[in-house]
This record gives structure tokens, sequence and C-alpha cells, in this order.
């Protein structure tokens, strides 16, 4: 699941913008570049989720290779000469950038506001006043009190789909319906979270990076506009429901608790949890 | 608890029969386990063991009562053991599929909009069907852009799909001439009878392979310099041994029948009158590559050509040339027919192998490739009809004869497809060399004004040319050092008549349309491509900065996409402006 082989038997060595690195046979480009400390951009990989090489701003320019290659799932082969920084890199990762900041709101995916300074993204210029473009405008889902979905800040990284699914919760409740623009996340027919198959583990609003999906208290805070990371504590703790020992961590605010998250390299949870620890800590306040 | 959450929703007594009518002809046993059951079993196995069967239940549900229902999704998932959610991703996908009720009743009638049915006159058939109480669906390229304008008719109520062309007789423009080798059957031999085939040569390759055995078919095929017929090229001997070479797990053969480029109509014309040389060339591939499985994955909106390979499995497995010990070459073969809902994208290959296996046709990243995780993860040789009936003169006359039509580097001959304003459009077969203008001659010299404007190359994915490159000898080598291709045979003339700008920009709508959304580059921009050109179109002319734009984002199609579809999606718009066939420069 991570770009970091398991097996180290065999190492093989890639040369990456001139430098040679030494990895794990198995392990990915992006891994290498981790080790060679060369920063790269990435969104829709995550070190608890099997790659799916969608959203493409990862991508590095590969000796030989035609087109430019996503280094968070490519393997990295013995010999290979790997460039992160070339013009034609810079402009597709630009490039990328660009096309989301254009087609959805990316207030939100903080992560992403580093990159499109570091590549000059200026998402805006595809429009002007005679001339709008089409964005995903979708009102917000608000259909229980755990978590929301926010499809106008959705940039279709499939993380979502793979916590419910394959890569943790096995629960399937949402695929990507529809084709091309019009692509959405969904439950089968749209039907509503509470009529769908979820269970409620929260392990898709986890691995969010664009806040498309909210947890209800954080949305509710930020609708009023009081929603202060920087005021925040992250208590670590263990989780009181069973004895699987999941680690979570408490964000305190004003002294109150408004999410949980649990440590993605932690080794019982891998970052998810149960509707238990994820939602379950309104005790702690005598509710 | 069980593994799949079904809401409320609940099939009606059609749907769950059409359901079940679908799956028993395919040898599936339709029967849903009880919850303890499925416990034990696991909703895995399940799923991995049945969910190529998605696609074909899909079709039995909307062919029965016009959409796929909540009801009906929910009886899908409980037999094939699919979650409701991505049975849901997967209907939406395709465009033959509704998800919501009809608001219509019987039959939908599909109208091509793309660019030889544009200047066609669409419209005009469009109204026409309307004004005899028709339902009209405009849509993406139908394949017979011969006989443009093209209409498709998707039955409902359980009626039949047909295309009402498919009624009148048939003939290719050169029929009766002898130096015909792909095509030289076609008008010739009955398609619907075996003894015809027979009479007419058939099956005779697949006996002297047996005869040959495996090494020597693939040295045959590697030595007469065959490559794909697609667009890409690749050579099929390279292909077929790299699948040889995999041994230990099950391998398979697909036929991509799913020829959806805009202007191409090639491997339907094969497949609807000479089936027999597609199944004998998908056998002689099975030997050659050791693999038993065959598939074919054909496109929904070819109807007669599904029919006529279907009656040729049927007949040629009566006659033992199919199944166990296939023809008596000690090979066990069988082939069994998948039709594809709408797509595009899914004759991508490894789009296509998603679909078949039930998944949304979104293309896979390369590597690794399907000669080694193909269908279902394993080895896969995936060859189109075209590709495939080659491979019978090669076995039949030797690759040395072979060569000796074509070029060194582009040997045999080439089916191309031409449409638009040519005086007789059709399917032609040349060797490989015919310069573009000899072949427009061919096919009766330019049409309307009778003034070349522009050649559209290889498709919507290819680009244009314009009436300086009637010197152009078409071959692989060629068409690439000029900066254009034959892609997958499409060969699209423009006279001086046409509004150039109208097709450009519907190509690049096209694109927009058909994109599978799985990347963010073709995603967002084959969207932004074409809102610029409408901006375009509305302005009567393109700024510096707009044009510049339009570069830009080639680029990052080029370089970051997952697929083909993404590498070709500014191709035809970027040759249109640097030819001048649109605006260009603010006046």
């Amino acid at each position: 699941m991570t770009g970091a082989a398991t097996i180290t038997e065999t190492a093989v060595t890639i040369t990456v913008d001139g430098q040679p690195v030494e990895v794990a046979e198995g392990s990915t480009i992006h891994a290498a570049c981790v080790q060679a400390g060369i920063d790269t951009p990435t969104l829709c990989w995550a070190e608890n989720l099997t790659p799916v090489n969608v959203c493409r701003v990862c991508v590095v320019e590969l000796e030989g290779s035609r087109a430019l290659v996503p280094s968070c799932s490519r393997p990295a082969e013995e010999g290979m000469v790997v460039q992160t920084d070339t013009p034609r890199v810079r402009h597709s990762r630009r490039m990328v950038l660009e096309f989301l900041g254009s087609g959805v709101d990316l207030s939100q995916a903080e992560d992403l506001h580093h990159w499109m300074d570091v590549y000059g993204a200026d998402p805006d210029r595809y429009s002007d006043e005679d001339h709008p473009v089409e964005r995903v405008d979708e009102p917000v889902k608000v259909q229980d009190e755990l978590y929301i979905r926010d499809y106008s800040k959705c940039v279709l990284c499939y993380k979502c789909v793979e916590a419910c699914g394959d890569d943790a919760q096995h629960t399937f409740a949402i695929a990507v319906a529809g084709r091309g623009f019009d692509a959405r996340i969904s439950t089968e027919f749209d039907v509503t979270l509470p009529d769908s198959a979820c269970v409620y583990c929260g392990n898709c609003v986890g691995v969010c990076p664009t806040g498309a999906l909210q947890f209800k208290t954080e949305y509710d805070l930020r609708e009023v506009g009081e929603w202060r990371p920087e005021d925040q504590t992250v208590t670590r703790t263990v989780c009181s429901y069973c004895g699987v020992g999941c680690n979570l961590d408490l964000h305190v605010q004003d002294e109150r608790i408004v999410k949980v998250t649990s440590p993605s390299d932690h080794s019982v949870t891998s970052g998810h949890l149960c509707i238990k620890g994820r939602f379950g800590w309104q005790y702690v306040h005598g509710e | 608890m069980t593994d799949i959450y079904l809401g409320a929703d609940r099939a009606t007594d059609a749907e769950a029969a059409a359901v079940d009518e679908a799956l028993r002809d395919r040898g599936v046993d339709a029967v849903v386990q009880s919850e303890t059951e499925r416990l034990y079993i696991s909703g895995r196995a399940r799923r991995l063991q049945r969910r190529h069967f998605l696609l074909p239940a899909l079709h039995a549900l909307q062919n029965a009562v016009g959409w796929i229902s909540p009801g009906g999704i929910n009886y899908v998932a409980d037999v094939l053991g699919v979650p409701p959610a991505e049975a849901f991703g997967v209907a939406t996908f395709y465009d033959l599929f509704r998800t919501e009720p009809p608001d219509h009743e019987g039959d939908t009638f599909h109208v091509c909009v793309d660019a030889a049915c544009q200047i066609a006159g669409y419209d005009d058939l469009a109204a026409s069907v309307r004004a005899s109480g028709g339902h009209v669906h405009l849509g993406p390229c139908l394949g017979q852009c011969e006989r443009a304008p093209a209409l498709f008719v998707q039955g409902s109520g359980g009626r039949p799909d047909h295309v009402p062309a498919d009624a009148e007789p048939f003939a290719l423009p050169q029929a009766g001439d002898p130096s015909l080798r792909l095509l030289r059957r076609i008008g010739v031999a009955d398609p619907e009878s075996l003894e015809s085939y027979r009479a007419h040569g058939g099956y005779e390759a697949l006996q002297r392979a047996g005869e040959m055995g495996a090494d020597a078919v693939l040295e045959a095929v590697a030595a007469s310099g065959l490559s794909g017929r697609g667009g890409a090229a690749f050579p099929t001997g390279v292909k077929w041994r790299a699948v040889a070479a995999e041994s230990g797990r099950p391998k398979h053969v697909v036929a991509n029948c799913d020829e959806s480029e805009p202007g191409t109509f090639k491997d339907r014309i094969v497949m609807e009158h000479d089936p027999f040389a597609v199944i004998e060339s998908m056998t002689i591939a099975g030997l050659a590559t050791g693999a038993q499985n065959g598939w074919i994955y054909i496109r929904g909106e070819y109807p007669l050509a599904t029919a006529r390979l279907q009656g040729a499995i049927d007949a040629a497995r009566a006659a033992g040339l199919l199944g166990p010990d296939a023809a008596g070459t000690g090979h066990d073969f069988d082939i069994a027919i998948w039709r594809g809902a709408g797509a595009y994208i899914c004759g991508e290959e490894t789009a296509l192998f998603n679909s078949l296996e039930g998944f949304r046709g979104e293309p896979r990243n390369k590597p690794p490739f399907p000669t080694t995780h193909g269908l279902f993860g394993e080895p896969t040789a995936i060859n189109n009809p075209e590709t495939l009936l080659n491979v019978l003169d090669i076995i039949l006359d030797g690759p040395d004869d072979y060569r000796t039509r074509g070029t060194e580097r582009s040997p045999g001959t080439k089916l191309l497809c031409l449409s638009g304003k040519v005086g007789r459009p059709g399917l032609y077969e040349v060797p490989f060399g015919t310069t573009l203008g000899v072949l427009l001659e061919l096919a009766g010299g330019v049409a309307g004004t009778g003034e070349l404007q522009a050649v559209l190359m290889g498709g919507a994915a290819g680009s244009f040319v314009g009436p300086d490159s009637l010197d152009l000898p078409l071959t692989l080598e060629d068409t690439r050092a000029a900066g254009t291709t034959l892609g997958s045979g499409v060969v699209m003339a423009f006279d001086s008549s046409v509004d150039m700008t109208d097709v450009v920009v519907r190509i690049a709508e096209f694109f927009r349309d058909e994109s599978c959304g799985q990347c963010v580059p073709c995603r967002v921009g084959a969207v932004r491509q074409h809102e610029t050109l409408v901006q375009m179109q509305k302005r009567g002319s393109l700024s510096p900065s707009r044009r510049a734009l339009i570069d830009e984002m080639a680029e990052v199609m080029v370089d970051a996409s997952i697929c083909g579809l993404g590498h070709t999606a500014a191709s035809a718009v970027r040759s249109a402006l640097s030819l001048g066939l649109i605006a260009s420069a603010p006046s």
C-alpha cells in the first residue's frame, strides 16, 4: 500500500535530478524522490492507500519515455534516469493545478496552495467576463450530524472511494458515477448516506484532501467563521471502546473536541477508524 | 449483517426475468444466495467470479424496461455480488444506459452528429425521425460514415436493436477487383454460411497453422512485419510472442471490436460480411499464444455484426472448429461475445478490459502491459479484426508473399474508410504506399464543389492535411514523417464548401463528451479546449493568448494524460489551426 517496499533484499539505483538514489526493489519513483529529499506534489496519493495515479500532479520526466510518468505509482527500475524539475514537468504540474482550480473550489485544499505558488498556477485565466467556464457547482449535502459532502470542492482523487472500498472499509457505499467532467462521487442513484451502505466510519473524510468531505463539527464552525486550526491542540490517546488499540488524535478547540483523526502511519489503524472512535466522543463532554 | 447492503427497492418480475435470461444464456445460474451462504462463501470470491456478467445484465435491464431502475440495480447487485453503488457507477458510464425513467415511449433513435454526418446533414435526418414520432438522441459516431447521416435504433420493451440501413443491399466499391486480399470474400461468400466460407478458402489457414505448430505461426507473423491496425501500429508478432512466453496462468485472446473512432467503419464491414474470418483468425491467435479463452468485445451500436459473429461462433462450435481440440489442432479454444454500451474510451485496450470485467471503462496505467496483465490481470493478446484478418494470408501464403505488397516498413495492404465529400464513400483496400491522391481518385474524387479543402486522417484522434498532401504515400513511416497518422484508417474529405470551424468545434466537443474523467489533464483539458473554440467561433477570431493557451493545454494533455484519448484530444484541433482551416488571428 505504501510507496516503500516491505521486502528489502534487492535494491535498485536510479538517478533523480542527477543524484543516484538507492531504494528497495518495488519502491516507486516517488519514494525515491522522498528519500533524495526532493519535495514532490501529490494529491491522489496517500501512504495508506493504493496509488491510483489519476491526478497527474506528481508526474516526472523519465528518460526513454515519450510521455511523463506518474511518480506515485511507477516502480523504480535499475538505471532509470528521472528529472523532476524540467520545463515539461513544471508545465504539466502547473496546468494540472490550474485545471483543478478552474473547475472546483480549492479554498480549503491548503496543501495545494503552496504548489500553486511554486508553479505559478493561475486558474482564473481560463474565464473572462463574456466567457465563463464550466465549474462544478452543487449545493452542499448535509444529510446527518456526522459529516457533509460538498462536491463543488471535489477533485475526483478517488481517495474516498478507495477508503470506503478495498483499501480500508470494504463497505463500497460510494463509487465514481457519470463520465468526464460530469463524473461525481455518488451512492447508487445518489441516495442519501443514511439510505446507503455507509457505516459512518468517516474514513472517507479522513483521506479527503480538499474539504469536500468534512466533519459536521468542522463544517458548522467554518460556517460561522469559528474554525481556528491555529488555536487547536491535538492530543493523542487510545480509543476506549474495544481492545483493538486504535490511536486517536483528538483535535480540541475552546476545550471541545472538534474532530478525531488517527495517524496514517499507526500500525493498527493506518489512519482508519470506525464510527465509535471517529464520532463517539460526545460523552467526554457529558452529552 | 450482509456483505452487500441493498436499499428497499426491488426489481419487477420483468426486470428479474430479463436479467435471469441474459445470465442463463451465458451459463450462469441467476440464483440469489441467502445471507448465510453469502457470509460463508464471502462476497469477495463471488464478486471475482461473477462481476464480468454485469454489462450483459445491465443490457438486459435497459432493453427490457427502457432504463436501469434502483430495483433493477439491486437485483443485479444481489445476483452478481456487486455493490449497488459500483453497479450504478458502471451504468452511468455508458451512453446506451439510462438511469432515469424514460421520458418517451418506445425505441430510441440515435442520430450521429460527428463530422461525416455533420456535413451530410444529420439535422434533416433527426427532423424526419421526430416528425414520424420517434424519440431522437443525438450522439457520437455510429460507425456508418460511408452512408451518412447515420441512424441506430435502440430497442425497448424487449425489441432488439437495429440499424435501418442494414436492410439495404451491400456492395463494396471495389467489388470484383482481383487485387483484394482482406476483402476478397466480402460480397462473395455468404456471411451466414460456414459451407460458403469454406468453399472460399475458409479454415484452410487454421488447418495449416495446426500443422505448423505455435512456434512456426509466431515466426511467420513476426517475419511478415504485421503491425496493429488500430492506430498504435504495434508489431503483432512481438505482442503474440510475449503472450506465448507467459505460462502458469489462464491466457486470453481479445478481439477489440469496439471500433468507435469517428470516421471508422472498417471492422464493422469485415465483421458483418466476413465473420468467420474473424473467428478463424482468433482461433489461430489462440493456438499461437497458447490462450484458450477468446473474447469479442464489440460496440453496442453494431447489432448486425454481433448477430453474424454469434452465428459464426455457433456454427464453428457445432462443426468442432471451436471448443475442445478446436479443428483437430489439439488446442482448446472458444469465444464469447461481450457488447459495449456506448463509450469511445472502451476501444482503448485497458479500458476495454475493465469494461468487460464489469468495472467502469477507465484505462489503466501502463506498464504493466496487456501481454502480462491484461483481461482479469492475465496475459492477453488483443487485436482488432483488421489486424487479425491479415494473419490468414500470412499463414496461407507465407510472410515473403505477404511482404510483396506494401513497403519495407509497412508491409501488406491497408483498409481505408473513405467518407465525407468523395464520389464513392466506402471501405477500400490498397497496398501501403498508395498515395492519398490516388486513393481519393479511386473513391471517385472530391465531391461537392470538387475542390478539396482538407482531409481528416485517422479520425478525431488524427489530424487534418491540406490539398498539398495528395502525393503523400499512405504508409506508417511517411504519414508519421509528415506529422499526421493513418490511425484507424480514416480518410474523410472536406470540399471547399464545408465550414471547418463547425467540424473542429464538434471534434473538440466529442473529446469533451468521451473523456472518461479519470485523469485531470483530459477531464478538464478537453472541456477547456472546447470552451476556447466555442468562444473563438462566437467571436470569429482567436486572440494570440487564446491561441497560445490551446498549445499549453495540448502539451499537458499529451504529456500527462493516462491514455491515448488525452494524448490525441488536441491533435486535430491544432492541425486545423496550423493549416489555417479555422480562424487563427483577430481581424
